[in-house]
């Protein structure tokens, strides 16, 4: 290992603070890792962890923006690994995903990365290999700008949270197929229903519980995998083990927060700081003051605190459904403690969230029927554009649409074979309002749709509405520098986030990854990516290989990010531009609902001979 | 001179060219600028099967599961003695289609009586299934075996429900149907209606059984879930038969309504 330095993930002056664990810095431009297993002890029980270079997390490993850096990846364990740069801009053949970057890396065996860093920021690593980001194999990349941080602080810190579990990750993935509601230790009792007919009177609880009771959801489901199986980590230390950052008083200070998690959203605060936060997946933005922010799996949020008094304080990441929080201190000196809040009451969700737009959780259930008996009846015409429009070419969508054997030629007549650049440019600013749900939806494995989804950009989220505190929204971030392409994009894609929650099946369109097509991106061309969340989960939506540019509603520029959540019953819009040729993964970052098929294969490839090239628009 | 000329010209265009480069670099963004997009990868996968790329993903969304579990596995306190109860079920397959084993039956005085199905369960829409089989009911008298299909799912309101039908040898016909509900009352204590009824369009005099709406079940359990997957219960369960099944209980020497306390375990893996 070249240049390793003691480093305990501080940057900028050198600390050597004792944790728990040794936690280590590798700079440089040559790094040798080595995939292995190492013993852990988290909770009490001793338990086998997948690691890099002996720890969980792994290494930080710092570059710099402009070096060529030569990564060498050698395997130890007895099972195929990988290891994935998540938000790094690299060649395909680098990107780390088995079966579409390359083979993987194959027990004892060995792989050599390398790529130029042409980015700076937070970002991270981890295995694109079934659980074994789940059991360990994560750690932090920070890459230095050239020319000096935009934000300059006298102190910085990585701040990676994650969920450990002792249990095997397979059984927990056998668990939910089964029985999907297992981890939710906080489903509305029968003293709740006491409690809510005090509150709000008879009728108003007996039609809210009628409503879910239609649906057969539950409004509880938050996070599939709750507190009852993890513990979870602040830097791999454990809320007693209060991983501890130093600071003087007047000092600035950066935490780069990245959710190294598998299954987990973190709303993070500080009691008695403010957070400004300057960054989000590795970009920077303007600086926006906040209280507290909520991070998806495999986000990054770097924010600047400047504790103004000598005193310790608690950085707090309770998990979304409050069944437990990771926690560390910010302190002068070591071993001194804040008081550590209590979690806050657990959410639930509303009927606005189900998509039923503007309705309180006790609107009348004349609504939901609506929206339930609706969604099997739209008219065939209706159903096959929408498979033709919001997909690029699949055979599926053809199947869909009822075209026999040639279907270059249909497509040429249906006016697919032109320029979609042209048609679309004529489609205005911002996503088409229309959500149509594509024919592949018609699957019993699906619980339910959305017909008129809102872009939420502005919400906080459940849970964290109206707290009191000021909570960073989507709509806050404003990355600096402007898009990477201001070019309009010339289609749009409609993907919808599916699921059964009680059968634990996880899709796009209704499609699971063994039953879709690739997308096709056309090499150079600029589209937009709207996402329908026709589910009751929030999806951290993660494409390799290539920006996501959100938008806010009338289709301006917002932010740059390589991983988005998408709300619960609403949609979001983000431009691409289709500039990386090769294969990508395109997926939710909940661990286990990639695995259960809710991922995607891109292919970017040049435009010539790419037949029927289905855009949005103009085939009426 | 008219080399010069030419310099000129070619000194403004050159100009020209430049000034608008700049004026274009100017509206380019800072991040158009600053973004590098990846060089093409030098070495590609080649095509492969599905099977081949979810053998190196290790990620294989249509993996078979499998689970056992048993509902009811009780002592009842009859009348005549103690009561061995079971309610259990075995499945294995994927999110389409599972095989399906079933069994449900009681051991009193030393003989067994129940039913044992294997069905095949297929998911026809987002909350039902069409399971189709065979069932054979042994016991005392005759074993009879059927052919049987019908429905389960949840219905809206979280209500289990199942309804099967069944056609056995001598044009004997059958039908039975169950519903059951949760109601948490804590996160680990949960109280458990279930009812059943059985309805049968002939006389089985040999087994008890008269035809018409013969029986009817009605259960309240209450459980503890010490683990998900491990829970002690105590419970009543009132049963009736009806009709010719009644009277043919009665002629047994037997109760044709019966009320009695169960305690068992709940049990899946």
């Amino acid at each position: 290992m070249q240049a390793a330095g003691a480093g305990l993930f501080v940057l900028g002056q050198q600390e050597l603070w004792a944790q728990n664990q040794t936690q280590t810095v590798l700079t440089g431009s040559q790094f040798d890792l080595q995939i292995g297993e190492a013993a852990f002890n988290f909770t009490g029980n001793r338990r086998i962890g997948t690691v890099m270079n002996g720890q969980i997390p792994g290494p930080l490993l710092r570059w710099r923006e402009g070096d060529t850096v030569t990564l060498r990846v050698a395997n130890r364990l007895a099972a195929r690994s990988s290891i994935h740069w998540h938000g790094m801009i690299v060649p395909a053949d680098m990107d780390g995903v088995p079966g579409l970057s390359f083979a993987g890396i194959p027990s004892g065996g060995e792989y050599q990365y390398r790529f130029k860093v042409n980015q700076a920021g937070t970002y991270w690593y981890h295995a694109h290999s079934r659980f074994q980001e789940q059991t360990g194999l994560y750690g932090p990349i920070v890459i230095e700008r050239r020319g000096g941080e935009r934000f300059p602080t006298e102190r910085d810190y990585v701040v990676m949270l994650s969920d450990w579990t002792d249990l095997d990750p397979e059984r927990i993935f056998a668990v939910l197929k089964k029985h999907s509601d297992y981890y939710n230790f906080g489903r509305r009792t029968a003293g709740d229903f006491f409690a809510d007919v005090r509150k709000n009177g008879l009728g108003p609880t007996l039609a809210d519980r009628r409503m879910w009771g239609e649906m057969r959801m539950n409004p509880t489901d938050m996070l599939d995998v709750s507190g009852y199986a993890y513990t979870y980590l602040m830097n791999g230390v454990t809320p007693t083990g209060n991983w501890t950052g130093l600071f003087s008083r007047g000092e600035k200070v950066r935490l780069r927060f990245i959710n190294g998690s598998s299954m987990s959203f973190f709303d993070v605060r500080i009691p008695g700081l403010k957070l400004t936060v300057v960054a989000t997946d590795g970009v920077d933005v303007e600086p926006v003051s906040v209280d507290e922010f909520r991070i998806g799996a495999a986000e990054t949020y770097d924010v600047i605190v400047e504790p103004k008094d000598d005193r310790a304080y608690t950085i707090f990441a309770q998990a979304m459904d409050r069944s437990g929080y990771a926690r560390g201190t910010l302190a002068p000196s070591p071993g001194m403690v804040a008081e550590v809040p209590a979690l806050d009451p657990r959410p639930l969700l509303t009927m606005s969230d189900m998509g039923h737009g503007g309705h309180g959780s006790a609107a009348p259930a004349g609504q939901v029927d609506h929206s339930q008996m609706n969604h099997g009846a739209q008219a065939q015409g209706a159903v096959d554009h929408a498979a033709m429009g919001h997909e690029s070419a699949t055979a599926i969508d053809h199947a869909a649409m009822g075209h026999g054997a040639s279907t270059a030629v249909d497509h040429a007549a249906m006016g697919h074979g032109t320029s979609t650049a042209v048609d679309h440019a004529a489609m205005g600013h911002g996503s088409s309002t229309t959500v149509e749900h594509p024919a592949t939806e018609r699957t019993p494995l699906l619980d339910m749709q959305v017909d008129q989804p809102r872009v939420g950009l502005d919400d906080p989220g459940v849970g964290l509405r109206n707290n009191g505190r000021r909570v960073l929204t989507y709509a806050d971030l404003r990355t600096i520098g402007g898009p990477i392409d201001r070019r309009e994009p010339g289609r749009e894609i409609q993907l919808h986030l599916t699921g059964h929650m009680e059968r634990f099946v996880w899709s796009f369109n209704g499609q699971k990854f063994s039953d879709a097509k690739p997308l096709k991106f056309q090499l150079g061309e600029r589209l937009r990516i709207t996402l329908v969340n026709d589910s009751m989960m929030t999806h951290p939506i993660h494409l390799h290989g290539m920006w996501s540019e959100v938008e806010d509603a009338s289709g301006n520029f917002q932010v740059r990010k390589h991983t988005v959540n998408v709300q619960p019953g609403q949609k979001l819009s983000y431009a691409v531009t289709a500039d990386a040729p090769g294969r990508w993964a395109y997926h939710c970052h909940l661990l286990y609902h990639m695995e259960a098929g809710m991922m995607r294969e891109v292919h970017v490839e040049p435009g010539e001979g790419v037949a029927g090239r289905g855009g949005h628009g103009d085939h009426s | 001179m008219s080399a010069l000329i030419k310099l000129h010209v070619a000194l403004a265009l050159f100009a020209a060219v430049v000034t608008t480069a700049a004026a274009q670099d100017e509206q380019r963004t800072e991040s158009e600028r600053a973004h590098i997009p990846p060089d093409p990868p030098q070495h590609e996968m080649g095509d492969m099967s599905e099977k081949e790329m979810a053998e190196l993903m290790n990620m294989d969304d249509t993996a078979p599961f499998g689970m056992v579990a048993f509902d009811q596995l009780e002592w009842r306190d009859s009348d005549g003695g103690d009561t061995l109860f079971w309610d259990g079920r075995a499945w294995f397959g994927n999110d389409y289609d599972k095989a399906l084993l079933k069994t449900e039956g009681e051991r009193f005085e030393g003989e067994y009586e129940g039913s044992v199905e294997l069905l095949w369960d297929r998911v026809i829409s987002r909350w039902w299934s069409l399971q189709g089989g065979v069932a054979h009911d042994f016991g005392e008298g005759p074993s009879r075996t059927w052919a049987a299909f019908g429905l389960q799912g949840l219905a809206p309101y979280w209500f289990e429900v199942e309804a099967l039908a069944y056609v056995g040898e001598q044009g004997r016909t059958a039908a039975s149907f169950s519903a059951e509900y949760e109601m948490f009352l804590t996160q680990r204590l949960v109280l458990q209606p279930k009812l059943e009824l059985k309805l049968y369009g002939k006389d089985d005099p040999a087994n008890g059984i008269g035809s018409g709406f013969s029986s009817t079940e009605l259960g309240l359990r209450l459980r503890y879930e010490i683990r998900r997957e491990f829970a002690p219960y105590l419970g009543v369960v009132w049963s009736r038969k009806f009709g010719e099944t009644a009277d043919l209980a009665r002629n047994h020497g037997d109760d044709a309504d019966e009320l009695q306390l169960v305690a068992g375990l709940r049990v899946w893996f």
